[in-house]
């Protein structure tokens, strides 16, 4: 894993449909600002930078890395940017975090963002590549059918699903960044919303957002304020046409949890960790990923969330922020995930904070659920 | 950064056969031989670590990247990320992979074809798209204001592209194109062959840590030196007459530390490559693009890997000590990256 890496500052936008008052290099610095000062530095301070976002046809910039140099004092320093489907959020900071683990830089600053309103996702998702297959049927056209089949397997009852939109949705009342704030959220708000895929509902649905979040990362020696160290770091790929690969219970996610558990120390996942802010863009994959994360046997994961494990006051938190069925700049989402996991262990978290949260997972996937990013961190020094 | 790096080469080095049009391969059609050869060259079947680099809008569709893992055979699942920028820098995220010290090779890979589309105004949709991109400046028009500032010789301009297609003559993965001639401008200062082919192709790279890399070949071309840097992206702000960006890049990677004898620079247009020899500080008896080099071919998204691999492959096979490669990303020279490769380690 090499040096030791710690977040030493977080950064958000106010996540909304249309941030009309800023353009793409504004809402970028708004977040990378903010993550400076928590971190009580300036740009001077940063000897790389590194952006993420998800497929560059969602504003219509090609490559905005170039363009965003200069917003985000990148000028006269190396900069990179990463794209791996919308697990990139949280492949941005294990790219950012490798810099500091391979012991080039002492301090870096990741920034990931999607300005949603600038186009039409759904759109920008369902071209294709000339001689391919195209389903034209945007993110949750493709991911129903795998629910589906999740449901079968598992015997899970239908209204699982209706408990995690209603569970994110109240967690994200108590998240001033979040996007999609539902007073009185319930059951049969839910239910009596349009079904889009089956059994996927209106409000099952993350929302399109306009967004930006920014991490300062730090080497050991060059830590201030309050740290969230991180305590393993993994990404895993599996191609997406294999014949016999399991898009229900990815093995590539099963392999990046084995491998982040193993360099943090953690055997028994839901015992060992005290809050978790998983990619969940569609309800069902909260039982979907309870149980390709190990926090569930397979089958079980839709007990834990029936029985409330997985609520503010559960045993095993998760997504405590409102996830990502509450606010989705879809390049960001991942390294919102990675964000909100580190300012839970470093009790930054606000009303939503998890009472003696020590460590916790981020995680993120993308494409075909075929790309994998998680980290680990922990309060105490690994 | 730490003081003593930990030793990493390019230890294999693999092309396609590039096109000038489009001959009905798919990308990952073109990159799966590449894939074939540098896994036989280093005798490995799997990697610690894996980087690629390609671009969703050559492509026209999203993640462009994604069928790549099909011709890897990512199975089980691997340890991979992607950048939306020419495969060098994949490369440079595989040599910081590889410093952690807990695995020892990376495969790195790049593909484009800009044979589908029109690279030239689709490199306007790079550029900042509310100042910028809608005045429609496409990629040779910006190329040309760069070629006016730096005020280029015109014979010494022909000279660059008259060797460069000489030695891609001799070179049988880049195109076979002409002398050149003709007095008309594309845009003026620069003439149709200043300009970079339309390009289809596929590389790929094998780097391998300390002593696995002296297992797998007999003389590894060792990274001694890799950086990057980035300048602002308003080409109002830079003097556009130099790299600043790329000569510091070269100095965090000690180029001049030593003789050069051969540079593999990415120039995608001739004035390029004086702008770069000045700032890379290289002598006049530094070969420069001996592949022939981007003028010859030009697959954007693995050109600059294949800067560093054509660079490699003169160390791997004896003929040079010390090599530069370089390359670089967004307009006018924006981004630059230099690396330099050695036959024997410090």
């Amino acid at each position: 894993m090499g040096n030791r890496c710690a977040v030493i500052g977080v950064g958000q936008t106010h996540y909304q449909t249309k941030r009309r008052d800023v353009s793409i290099a504004g809402l970028v610095r708004e977040a990378a600002l903010r993550a400076l000062e928590d971190a009580g530095l300036t740009f001077r301070d940063i000897d790389a930078v590194v952006i993420g976002k998800a497929p560059d046809l969602f504003e219509g910039v090609m490559m905005p890395e170039a363009y965003l140099a200069d917003a985000l004092g990148a000028a006269g320093k190396p900069m990179m940017r990463v794209h791996t489907a919308g697990s990139v959020g949280g492949s941005t900071a294990l790219v950012g975090a490798s810099l500091i683990q391979g012991g080039v830089h002492d301090r870096v600053l990741v920034v990931a963002f999607e300005k949603q309103s600038e186009s039409n996702a759904t759109w920008a998702l369902s071209t294709h590549l000339p001689f391919n297959a195209s389903l034209v049927v945007g993110a949750g056209g493709y991911f129903a059918p795998h629910i589906r089949e999740y449901m079968r397997r598992s015997g899970a009852p239908d209204h699982i699903g209706t408990l995690v939109a209603v569970k994110d949705r109240q967690n994200a009342l108590k998240n001033p960044y979040a996007h999609l704030k539902i007073p009185g959220i319930n059951r049969q708000m839910v239910e009596s919303t349009p079904m889009l895929w089956e059994p996927i509902r209106y409000l099952e649905t993350c929302p399109s957002s306009d967004g930006a979040c920014a991490m300062v990362l730090a080497a050991e020696d060059k830590v201030t304020g309050t740290p969230a160290w991180v305590h393993g770091a993994a990404m895993r790929s599996e191609p997406i046409f294999r014949a016999g690969r399991d898009t229900v219970n990815p093995q590539g996610g099963k392999d990046c949890a084995a491998d982040v558990y193993r360099q943090a120390g953690i055997g028994d996942p839901r015992r060992d960790i005290d809050v978790a802010e998983v990619y969940v863009p569609f309800s069902w994959y909260e039982p979907m990923w309870l149980e390709n994360l190990g926090f569930a046997p397979e089958g079980e994961g839709w007990k834990l969330t029936e029985a409330g494990c997985t609520a503010l006051d559960g045993d095993i938190p998760w997504n405590a922020s409102g996830g990502v069925l509450s606010s989705n700049p879809i390049g960001a989402s991942g390294l919102i995930r990675f964000a909100e996991a580190a300012l839970q262990v470093r009790g930054m978290a606000g009303e939503h904070q998890v009472d003696g949260a020590r460590r916790a997972l981020g995680h993120a996937y993308g494409g075909g659920a075929q790309f994998f990013a998680m980290w680990i961190v922990g309060t105490d020094k690994p | 950064m730490r003081e003593v790096m930990r030793e990493v080469a390019v230890v294999a080095f693999a092309q396609t056969v590039h096109t000038g049009h489009d001959t009905g391969l798919i990308e990952p059609e073109l990159l799966l031989p590449v894939i074939n050869e540098v896994r036989e060259q280093s005798g490995l079947r799997r990697f610690g670590f894996t980087c690629s680099g390609s671009c969703d809008y050559l492509a026209g569709a999203p993640f462009s990247f994604v069928s790549a893992l099909d011709v890897l055979g990512a199975w089980p699942p691997i340890s991979e990320s992607h950048v939306e920028m020419d495969a060098a820098f994949a490369l440079y995220e595989a040599w910081v992979r590889l410093q952690h010290g807990d695995v020892d090779s990376a495969l790195v890979y790049g593909f484009g074809k800009s044979s589908q589309g029109d690279l030239r105004e689709l490199m306007t949709l790079q550029l900042d798209p509310y100042y910028l991109a809608p005045l429609g400046l496409d990629q040779v028009s910006f190329a040309a204001l760069q070629a006016t500032a730096c005020g280029a010789d015109r014979a010494a301009l022909d000279e660059i592209v008259r060797r460069s297609r000489a030695d891609g003559r001799n070179n049988p993965y880049a195109l076979d194109l002409p002398d050149p001639s003709g007095d008309g401008f594309e845009v003026e200062p620069l003439k149709p062959y200043d300009v970079a082919p339309i390009t289809d192709g596929a590389a790929a790279v094998v780097l391998a840590a300390g002593d696995l890399a002296r297992e797998l070949v007999e003389r590894p071309a060792w990274i001694t030196g890799i950086a990057h840097r980035i300048e602002p992206h308003y080409l109002g702000i830079r003097d556009l007459a130099r790299s600043a960006s790329a000569a510091d890049a070269a100095r965090a990677a000690g180029v001049g530390k030593g003789p050069v004898e051969v540079a593999e620079l990415h120039a995608q247009f001739s004035h390029e490559e004086l702008i770069l020899r000045e700032a890379l500080g290289l002598a006049e008896d530094t070969v420069v693009n001996p592949s022939g080099g981007p003028l010859a071919a030009n697959p954007v998204m693995a050109t600059g890997l294949i800067r560093v691999g054509e660079a490699a492959r003169r160390v791997l096979d004896g003929s040079a000590g010390r090599a530069v490669a370089h390359a670089t990303s967004g307009p006018c020279l924006q981004h630059n990256l230099v690396a330099v490769l050695e036959g024997s380690t410090p």
